[in-house]
């Protein structure tokens, strides 16, 4: 009972990560109907940008606190990340708004590898121990063992998205995301500004982007030019998951997902015997993900999309 | 006509004889300067094979499919378990069934690539009929992910696939006792194993782009372009969609697979790390900066993508030499940056693709 307590909470640490990134790829898709292929690329930017900067902080204050590192590379980290992708937004996808629906792919992939390669000229090419800014020794919390590190990622995780649920339900900005989403055409004779609404939707998603990164590089202690496509993959099936354009969905589609993956990680072995192994890990996400959608093709929370893809 | 030739009919087929001759002659000319330069001939028309493949399910009927790769997987592991010692040595039964070990004729392997690599199509084709756009996009590239996985996996606790290592010594392909693994002496000149294996691409690619143009015209393909314009007046046309949608994807699939299994006929050597998913999404950037649809357009697509990074690969030095004086960037980056440079630039500049059509 205690591994599958410990197996639950591993999956939410992993999960609030993903869903962290899935907001990102949920809000854009919700406004534009575009897999923001580059959303991994920035997460991966966001954690190379907060490694220097920890590396740069820990040189010049040997004495500062750990936690105080951590805010103050976040706080270079995000901006960064938010200028970066409202400059990819300009240039890759603002053009192509009125291309055929598949051109802003291809251009978000060129300029993920365009990202991936800039990172490995900058970064190097072999990957990087994060150091470890906080204390190692694990919390114990009704019979399950947690790093403080992982604690952190909870609550982070958890107050990021509720600030992100109450500014899309609450204020101005968020009610003209809302209905920039349902239709740009009437939130511009309403008196707002679709561009600008899109840049700052960008510009929110690689804020979290940023933060999430520096969150996988602190849990992992590596970072690498390479780091970003993996919880992206995840995180963009993810959000598929609860339902691409639902930003409710994308928290309930993270969360769900990182516990399956931890659960299926530890007890797949069992359930088949010994045939399968926890590298199977990655299938048991993409198996839940087909089944979801056989029976909710439009995700877990999505509503019917209009029969016009 | 699809292919809108702006010649008339006699001059377009001096146009194509020009054309046969020329590819023909290619690869004496890409010889002079090393082997090398025939493999890459032999691997682009791999990927024009392998696009035009993903045109039919991408391009004609509009489902965008982001696991590609998991039938060009396929086909290659059935010619490697098939035409390799790896089963013979690990089974006692195959030994006993087969004992001079397992090898296959290409007559037998093309159409049971194609046949194979079509059910996994229709397997995958089944639970995503009634997905659309970017759930779809997803599945399939789940789908091809799981495949790789597995592929990865099997080597425990009984070995199919050999795992990570991969299968090695797989035979070349023998046609009428003339093995393309060795060169062929005829006597006046000697043609080598590469050039072999690049007619035979050759011979192939041209099979496929009759196909591709053919089925433009037909019934079908009507129907897949239909159901790519507006799924609910097709069905209203009575067109079956189900059926329709299905057999794109196992078109689709079946190049693939046999591709697949060309590509390891060709290397000899298969490994799950062929198959990851950047080569799902270099297919499908072949298919759309091509100009989706279009035959022509998809082949250049192929053709350019594919030669872009290998022709970077040998001159990347030499142009920073000569431009900087000096090798500021690592060959290898500069590479990459160019390549995906120009994946956006094209984009941006030719939205619809090369030789695109202006609506859709």
């Amino acid at each position: 009972m205690d591994i599958f307590f410990q197996q639950i909470l591993n999956g939410l640490v992993l999960g609030s990560v993903y869903a962290l990134v899935a907001l990102g790829y949920t809000m854009v898709y919700g406004i534009l109907q575009l897999i923001n292929f580059t959303h991994g690329e920035v997460l991966m930017i966001g954690a190379m940008v907060s490694m220097t900067m920890v590396m740069l902080l820990q040189s010049l204050f040997p004495e500062l606190h750990g936690v105080w590192i951590m805010i103050m590379a976040v706080a270079v980290a995000i901006p960064v990340c938010m200028v970066l992708s409202a400059t990819i937004e300009r240039v890759a996808y603002r053009p192509l708004r009125n291309a055929p629906r598949l051109a802003p792919l291809i251009t978000a992939i060129g300029l993920a590898i365009v990202l991936q390669t800039l990172a490995m000229m900058i970064w190097g090419p072999n990957p990087k121990v994060f150091p470890d800014l906080l204390p190692t020794t694990p919390i114990e919390i009704g019979g399950a063992f947690l790093a403080p590190k992982q604690l952190l990622i909870l609550v982070v995780s958890a107050v990021l998205m509720t600030g992100l649920i109450i500014l899309i339900q609450t204020t101005s900005l968020g009610r003209s995301m809302r209905a920039v989403s349902e239709n740009p055409k009437i939130a511009l004779l309403m008196g707002i500004n679709p561009d600008r609404i899109i840049a700052i939707t960008f510009m929110i998603g690689a804020a979290l982007a940023a933060v999430a990164g520096m969150l996988v590089a602190m849990n992992y202690n590596i970072v690498h030019f390479t780091m970003g496509f993996i919880p992206g993959l995840k995180a963009f099936t993810a959000a598929v998951l609860g339902g691409i354009g639902n930003v409710p969905g994308a928290v309930l589609g993270g969360l769900l997902l990182g516990i399956i993956e931890s659960l299926g990680a530890g007890y797949v072995g069992d359930l088949t015997g010994g045939f399968l192994g926890s590298h199977y890990q990655d299938i048991f996400a993409f198996a839940v993900l087909i089944l979801v959608l056989l029976f909710r093709p439009s995700g877990l929370l999505g509503e019917r999309v209009a029969d016009r893809a | 006509m699809s292919l809108q030739l702006p010649w008339t009919r006699k001059n377009a087929w001096i146009g194509v004889a020009l054309l046969a001759l020329a590819l023909l002659l290619l690869p004496f000319v890409a010889g002079l300067f090393g082997n090398a330069w025939i493999r890459i001939l032999a691997f682009a028309m791999l990927y024009v094979m392998l696009a035009l493949g993903l045109n039919i399910v991408v391009g004609y009927a509009g489902l965008l499919d982001l696991g590609y790769v998991a039938f060009y997987a396929v086909g290659a592991y059935m010619y490697a378990l098939l035409a390799s010692p790896h089963l013979f040595e690990q089974f006692e039964w195959i030994r006993q069934t087969f004992p001079d070990g397992l090898h296959s004729s290409i007559w037998m392997v093309i159409p049971l690539s194609a046949a194979l690599a079509a059910v996994f199509g229709v397997l995958l084709g089944f639970p995503v009929l009634r997905l659309r756009g970017d759930y779809l996009a997803i599945v399939t590239l789940g789908f091809g992910e799981i495949i790789r996985i597995f592929l990865n996996n099997l080597n425990a606790p009984i070995n199919f696939t050999n795992g990570p290592q991969g299968i090695s010594k797989i035979d070349p392909v023998q046609i009428g006792g003339i093995s393309f693994g060795r060169s062929l002496d005829l006597g006046f000149i000697t043609i080598p194993s590469v050039q072999l294996y690049y007619y035979l691409f050759l011979v192939l690619t041209v099979v496929v782009i009759v196909v591709s143009v053919r089925l433009q015209d037909s019934r079908v393909g009507r129907a897949w372009m239909a159901i790519r314009e507006d799924e609910i007046a097709a069905k209203a046309m009575g067109i079956h969609t189900r059926n329709v949608k299905l057999l794109a994807f196992a078109m689709g699939a079946s190049f693939g697979g046999v591709s697949g299994a060309m590509f390891a006929a060709f290397q000899g050597f298969v490994s799950p790390e062929s198959f990851v998913l950047m080569e799902s999404i270099v297919i499908v950037a072949m298919v759309v900066l091509g100009g989706m649809g279009n035959v022509a357009g998809v082949v250049l697509g192929a053709v350019l993508l594919y030669a872009i990074p290998e022709v970077l690969r040998l001159i990347a030095k030499p142009l920073q030499m000569a431009i900087i004086g000096d090798e500021v960037i690592a060959p290898e980056a500069l590479r990459m940056l160019l390549f995906g440079l120009a994946m956006v630039l094209i984009m941006l500049y030719r939205p619809h693709g090369f030789i695109g059509r202006r609506h859709a």
